[in-house]
């Protein structure tokens, strides 16, 4: 059934007793031509273009809790390609492209509101390295302007601006065409289209284990329901990447650490850009409900806790009031973590490992949800053909060998 | 908010120290193959469950020690100084 005005106004005539669930939820077959571990964002979309640009169907999505239960719905749900590298900018701005045509793509609202990322400058150096951003930004193709103090203080007014500042604002660059989606509803929407194709989505199934056949090809995974065979296997687990890997004998380039995220009481429209500061690494946008939406560094040690400390949301507060000293009497609702896999280069991971038959899509750490549709595109592409996407060429592991990284632990606009 | 135990100074919370990473990497011998310098430099085990990791009393006495500290839990098992034996890996506590 198509999701329209149409069939809401059936539904409220018919006291909405036509809808059916959204994706179907069958029992594991014993073999499929690709198995994808990991049913979030990045495996929902790997599992939907396999189908949808590669006409191949016999694919599992193989989730140990419920979709989108782990980062897909613990992020801030920004969505931006303000990358300072080529082949950043290129795979960022095209995971951009596509949410701008998500909804109608998938004939579900995620909700994309493309209300501009603004990144505050708070000396003569950042000044000067966002004019070299922005520069950058034009030369690929992607939207960004430098603003000067008064055109941050217009576009945001709630923000602490006068000179005697911690830290005195005086001007900063904005992406237009960023802005934030709703997390949910970009998993939901790629289980459900994916579904509708043929794809199985299997949840509440933990991987524990690999089959492996000749030469130590992967040749299925061993789950809590079952063994299932299959030609190819990805996975697509995020900050637990390192855990699947192990049990293929795989060592990663990746550390574990939790991220933390806050929201305070919804309040009336306060703020409608999503505003980073890199002096403090706080962001905050503001939800449709009216929450601010609060993120800011990792907790600075290996975890899997998927809940932060308490040192760590204490100095995320402190440099949310220095930008915004208004919100000092709102009350924080909710705190919670994900578990982000961070490489060294703060650049992912999307193509083959050195197992046959095993892909991977991880290292995205922090910046994971952006890319949730470039992402599933890229390794949908090498798990069909076998070849590297050509948006995902630079970003392999043998960089950890040659060297030749994609250092955006600067441009990813948090500090690591 | 977790409590560790400087073995200079005593037990004192998180916001004094500072993580180091992974203990006991052994640098390879600098004729080693271009794969064995990467997976010395960035590969590690990044274990669910016990790590052997680097603290340094940085607001404090500003000494580094090795820490045993599981990572669901964040329980820290053992403190040891630095060059000291790796303690054996022991069960995980529940």
């Amino acid at each position: 059934m198509s999701y329209s005005a149409l069939a809401l106004l059936r539904g409220a005539l018919t006291r909405h007793r036509h809808w059916q669930p959204a994706w179907a939820s069958p029992e594991p077959r014993a073999s499929y031509d690709v198995v994808i571990v990991g049913g979030g964002g990045h495996g929902l979309a790997t599992a939907y273009y396999l189908a949808r640009n590669h006409r191949l169907t016999s694919v599992a999505v193989i989730e140990r809790g419920w979709l989108g239960g782990g980062n897909t719905g613990r992020n801030t749900t920004v969505v931006r390609s303000n990358y300072l590298f080529p082949e950043s900018a290129r795979l960022y701005d095209f995971s951009l492209k596509l949410y701008e045509g998500l909804s109608r793509e998938l004939n579900f609202n995620v909700m994309l509101s493309q209300r501009g990322h603004v990144m505050l400058a708070h000396s003569r150096h950042d000044l000067e390295s966002m004019s070299r951003w922005v520069n950058t930004m034009h030369m690929h193709g992607i939207d960004a302007e430098l603003l000067s103090a008064e055109q941050v203080g217009a576009l945001v007014p709630a923000l602490e601006l006068s000179p005697q500042a911690r830290l005195p604002v005086l001007g900063g660059f904005r992406q237009p065409r960023a802005g934030t989606a709703r997390h949910d509803a970009v998993a939901w929407g790629y289980a459900r289209a994916a579904s509708r194709l043929g794809v199985d989505i299997i949840q509440e199934c933990e991987v524990t284990g690999f089959v492996r056949g000749a030469e130590g090809r992967v040749t299925g995974v061993e789950t809590t329901r079952g063994r299932i065979r299959a030609e190819r296997v990805a996975i697509a687990a995020a900050g637990h990447s390192s855990v699947l890997a192990a049990l293929a004998g795989l060592r990663l380039p990746v550390t574990s650490y939790a991220l933390q995220a806050m929201v305070t009481e919804p309040v009336k429209p306060r703020l409608d850009s999503v505003v980073i500061s890199p002096g403090t690494g706080v962001y905050v946008s503001q939800s449709d409900k009216g929450e601010m939406v609060i993120g800011g560094s990792l907790d600075l040690f290996a975890s899997y806790a998927q809940r932060g400390s308490f040192a760590v949301m204490q100095s995320v507060l402190a440099g949310t009031l220095a930008m915004f000293p208004s919100f000092s009497r709102l009350r924080l609702m909710r705190q919670w973590a994900g578990i982000v896999d961070v490489v060294h280069d703060s650049s992912p991971v999307i193509g083959p490992t050195p197992i046959p038959g095993l892909y991977i899509n991880c290292g995205w750490g922090t910046g994971g949800f952006k890319a949730i549709p470039a992402g599933g595109w890229t390794l949908a592409h090498v798990l069909a053909t076998g070849r590297n996407h050509e948006l995902a060429e630079p970003f392999q592991l043998e960089r950890f060998t040659s060297g030749r990284f994609v250092d955006e632990a600067a441009a990813a606009g948090i500090a690591h | 908010m977790m409590l560790l135990n400087c073995p200079w100074c005593g037990a004192r919370d998180e916001w004094e120290f500072v993580c180091g990473g992974t203990s006991h990497i052994a640098r390879p011998a600098l004729t080693a193959s271009d794969a064995a310098w990467g997976e010395y430099l960035f590969f590690r085990d990044n274990p669910k469950g016990l790590h052997r990791e680097r603290w340094r009393h940085a607001h404090g006495c500003g000494q580094w020690f090795n820490v045993v500290r599981h990572t669901v839990t964040h329980q820290v098992v053992s403190v040891y100084a630095m060059g000291e034996a790796q303690p054996a890996a022991g069960k995980a506590p529940t």
